[in-house]
C-alpha cells in the first residue's frame, strides 16, 4: 500500500517536472549547441517587449499667467519686502514699510495678494513652506494692523520664480521676499 | 510616392519642433567601479530589407557602460562576429580577456520586429541567456534597453534599470523672454525627450504612480498651487486638490491607491492622505512648524518626511497605524526632501554641512552617513528603481543639470543638457 502511494506520488512528480520543461522552452525553441566546451544550454524564452507611452503632441497643456522679461523684473507698483536666509522674521525696516502700508490699505479697498519667495538655496518644497511662511508673517503683521483679513490673500512660489537670476549671496537676498500684488 | 515624401517632410518638421521645445540630455560618464566586468556585445545581424531601424548594440553597451559596472569590448577590437546560431570560437573572446560575450540579430517578421540574443560566459563557455523577443517594428530602442535589463541581471543578480524612465521639469525663456516651465519624459539615459506638459506658471514635484503610467505633479497654472494627475498613455488629467495655501509634494502609496502630500489649509503645512477611490483627505499630522515631502516605506506602513518641528528641518519618520512619530537624522543642521530604498535600509537626502547643499545617504541599520556628492546646491534626489543610483539635480556653471550616482558613491555620470535650460526635479520611474 505504501510502496503504490509512493509510485502514485512519483507519478505526479514527473508529470509535474514534464509540465515545467514544457512551460520553460516552448515551441519555438533553437537549439544552440555552437561549442564543445558549452555544457549547458539556456532555453529560449519568449517575451513581448513594453515599450514607452506616446504622448499626443495635442495634449500639452499650455497656460498659467505668464511673468513679463522672465518674471526677473518686479512691476514698479509692486511693494517688495526682504528676508534673512532661512527667516520669516520681518526686520524693523520691513515692519516699518508694513505700517506705511497698512495705512494705505486702510483707505483703500479691492484685494492684495501676498506673493512670498525664497532663494534657490535648500529643497524646493520646502522653500515653498519657507515662502508662505513669510507672506504669513506679512498677513499677520496687515491684519494687526487693521487691514481687513477677507482682502488679503497669500500663496508661496518658493524658489520656483526668482527675482533675480544667478547664485550668490546679491542674487539670494533680491529673492528672499514677499510681493504685495 | 507623394506620401512617403510628405511622411518624411512631416517627421523632419517634427524632429525640428522637437529639438525647439527639448533640452537634449546627453550622457558624461565621471567615473565607474574599479573591478569593471569586460563585455563584448557583438554588432547585431540585422537580417530585414535595408540598413537596421536600430543601432542595437551600440544602445546595449551604452546602456551597461553607464551602469559603471561594464567595460565594452569596442566592435574594431573584436577577431570574429558570430550571430546567434553560429559556431563560437571562444579563444577570440578570451584572448581580449572578456568575461562575457553577447550575440544577437534581429528582423521583422509579419511586420513585428523578432530579436535574438544569446549571452555566454567567456571563460567557461557557457550560454546563461537565451531569449527571443517582439516587439513594434519602430520599438529597437525599447527592445535593445529590455536585453540590456537581461543581462545586467544575469550578471549582477539584480534587475537592470535601462528601460526606466525619468520626468524632469525645464525653465527655459522663450523668445519673448517669457518663462516657460515644462515638464519631460524621457528614457533613463536622456533618449526620446518627450514633453509632456508646458505652462507660463511653475510646474514642480513630478511623481509616479507604481503602475508607471499615471503621474502627479504640482502647477501653478489657476494662479495658485494645485495637484494634479495625469496618465502618460491616455492624456486624461485631473485636478487632485484646489485648497487656499501649500498644494504639495504628491507621493503615490506603493500599491497606488492612496497619495500623501502637503496642504496648508490649517494655517501651516501639514501632511495629508487623500484616498484616491474615495477622494476624501485624511490629516496626518498636526504641529505648528513645517511638515512637508512625505515618502512612503516600500511596505506602505509608514512615511519619512521634512519637518522643521526641532528648530531646523530634519527627517522624521511616521507610523501611520500607531500616528508615532520619530527622528531619524542628527548630523548636519539640515536634512530635508527624503527618499528611501526600496529594502527601506538606505535613506537619500539633500543635507547640508558646511553651508554646502550635498546628497547624502543614511545606512539605517547603523545610521552611518556618507556625503555621495561633491558639487553645491544638490537637491532632488531620486532612487533608481533596482536600488542601484541616485539621480540628483545640481548646477554647473550656472545651469542646473541632472546627474546620477551610485549609493557608494563608486559610480557617477551627468546629462548635460546641449541648450542653456534649467533641467532639475528628476522622479524616476519604477521598472
Amino acid at each position: 500500500m505504501k510502496v503504490k502511494t509512493n509510485i502514485f506520488l512519483l507519478g505526479i512528480f514527473s508529470m509535474l517536472l514534464v509540465a515545467c520543461s514544457s512551460t520553460g522552452t516552448t515551441d519555438t525553441e533553437d537549439t544552440m549547441m555552437e561549442d564543445a566546451s558549452a555544457q549547458e544550454v539556456a532555453p529560449v524564452v519568449v517575451e513581448t517587449v513594453p515599450t514607452t507611452p506616446t504622448i499626443r503632441a495635442d495634449q500639452t497643456y499650455i497656460g498659467g499667467t505668464s511673468m513679463a522679461n522672465g518674471g526677473a523684473v518686479v512691476n514698479k507698483s509692486d511693494i517688495v519686502l526682504y528676508f534673512d536666509f532661512d527667516l520669516s522674521t520681518l526686520t524693523p525696516q520691513t515692519r516699518a514699510a508694513l505700517t506705511r502700508v497698512a495705512a494705505a490699505l486702510r483707505t483703500s479697498t479691492g484685494r492684495v495678494r501676498l506673493e512670498g519667495h525664497a532663494d534657490e538655496r535648500g529643497t524646493r518644497e520646502y522653500n515653498i513652506a519657507l515662502g508662505e511662511r513669510r507672506a504669513k508673517a506679512v498677513y499677520d503683521f496687515l491684519v494687526l494692523q487693521g487691514v481687513s483679513a477677507s482682502r488679503l490673500e497669500t500663496i508661496s512660489y518658493g524658489e520656483e520664480r526668482p527675482a533675480a537670476n544667478g547664485t550668490g549671496e546679491r542674487v539670494w537676498s533680491q529673492n528672499r521676499r514677499v510681493e504685495i500684488k | 510616392m507623394r506620401s512617403t515624401i510628405s511622411r518624411i517632410v512631416l517627421a523632419f518638421y517634427l524632429m525640428t519642433l522637437g529639438s525647439l521645445a527639448s533640452a537634449e540630455l546627453t550622457i558624461e560618464v565621471v567615473s565607474g567601479v574599479d573591478q569593471q566586468t569586460r563585455i563584448a556585445v557583438v554588432p547585431f545581424a540585422w537580417e530585414g530589407r535595408g540598413i537596421a531601424p536600430s543601432a542595437f548594440d551600440q544602445i546595449i553597451a551604452n546602456d551597461l557602460r553607464l551602469s559603471g559596472l561594464f567595460e565594452i569590448i569596442e566592435p574594431q577590437n573584436m577577431l570574429s562576429f558570430p550571430a546567434p546560431g553560429d559556431e563560437i570560437n571562444f579563444r577570440d573572446w578570451r584572448v581580449l580577456d572578456a568575461d562575457y560575450l553577447m550575440l544577437g540579430s534581429a528582423a521583422i517578421v509579419d511586420g513585428n520586429m523578432v530579436a535574438e540574443v544569446e549571452l555566454y560566459d567567456v571563460p567557461s563557455g557557457r550560454q546563461v541567456l537565451g531569449r527571443r523577443l517582439t516587439a513594434g517594428p519602430e520599438d529597437g530602442r525599447d527592445v535593445s534597453h529590455r536585453v540590456s535589463d537581461l543581462a545586467y541581471e544575469q550578471i549582477t543578480g539584480i534587475p537592470g534599470i535601462a528601460s526606466s524612465r525619468i520626468l524632469y521639469v525645464t525653465d527655459s525663456l522663450n523668445a519673448e523672454g517669457q518663462r516657460r516651465y515644462r515638464l519631460m519624459l524621457a528614457d533613463q539615459d536622456g533618449a526620446r525627450e518627450q514633453l509632456v506638459i508646458e505652462s507660463a506658471a511653475p510646474i514642480m514635484s513630478p511623481a509616479w504612480s507604481p503602475n508607471g503610467e499615471d503621474i502627479a505633479y504640482v502647477s501653478f497654472e489657476t494662479t495658485r498651487s494645485a495637484i494634479f494627475m495625469q496618465n502618460l498613455r491616455t492624456g486624461e488629467r485631473r485636478q487632485l486638490t484646489n485648497f487656499v495655501g501649500i498644494n504639495g509634494a504628491p507621493a503615490f502609496s506603493p500599491d497606488g491607491t492612496k497619495m500623501a502630500l502637503v496642504l496648508s489649509k490649517d494655517g501651516n503645512p501639514e501632511l495629508y492622505m487623500l484616498d484616491l477611490q474615495t477622494n476624501e483627505f485624511t490629516r496626518l499630522t498636526d504641529h505648528f512648524a513645517i511638515d512637508t515631502e512625505p515618502n512612503w516605506t516600500a511596505d506602505g506602513k509608514s512615511l519619512v518626511f521634512t519637518s522643521d518641528r526641532g528648530g531646523r528641518p530634519q527627517i522624521y519618520e511616521l507610523d501611520l497605524q500607531t500616528g508615532r512619530i520619530a527622528r531619524l537624522t542628527y548630523r548636519g543642521d539640515y536634512n530635508a526632501r527624503p527618499r528611501l530604498s526600496a529594502d527601506g535600509r538606505f535613506l537619500v537626502m539633500v543635507h547640508r554641512n558646511e553651508g554646502i547643499f550635498h546628497i547624502a545617504v543614511q545606512d539605517l541599520t547603523d545610521d552611518t552617513l556618507i556625503i555621495v556628492t561633491q558639487t553645491d546646491l544638490d537637491e532632488s534626489p531620486t532612487i533608481s528603481p533596482n536600488g542601484a543610483l541616485v539621480m540628483y539635480a545640481t548646477k554647473i556653471n550656472g545651469n542646473s543639470i541632472l546627474a546620477a550616482v551610485s549609493l557608494d558613491a563608486g559610480v557617477k555620470y551627468n546629462l548635460p543638457a546641449t541648450t542653456s535650460t534649467d533641467v532639475r526635479e528628476p522622479a524616476w520611474s519604477p521598472l
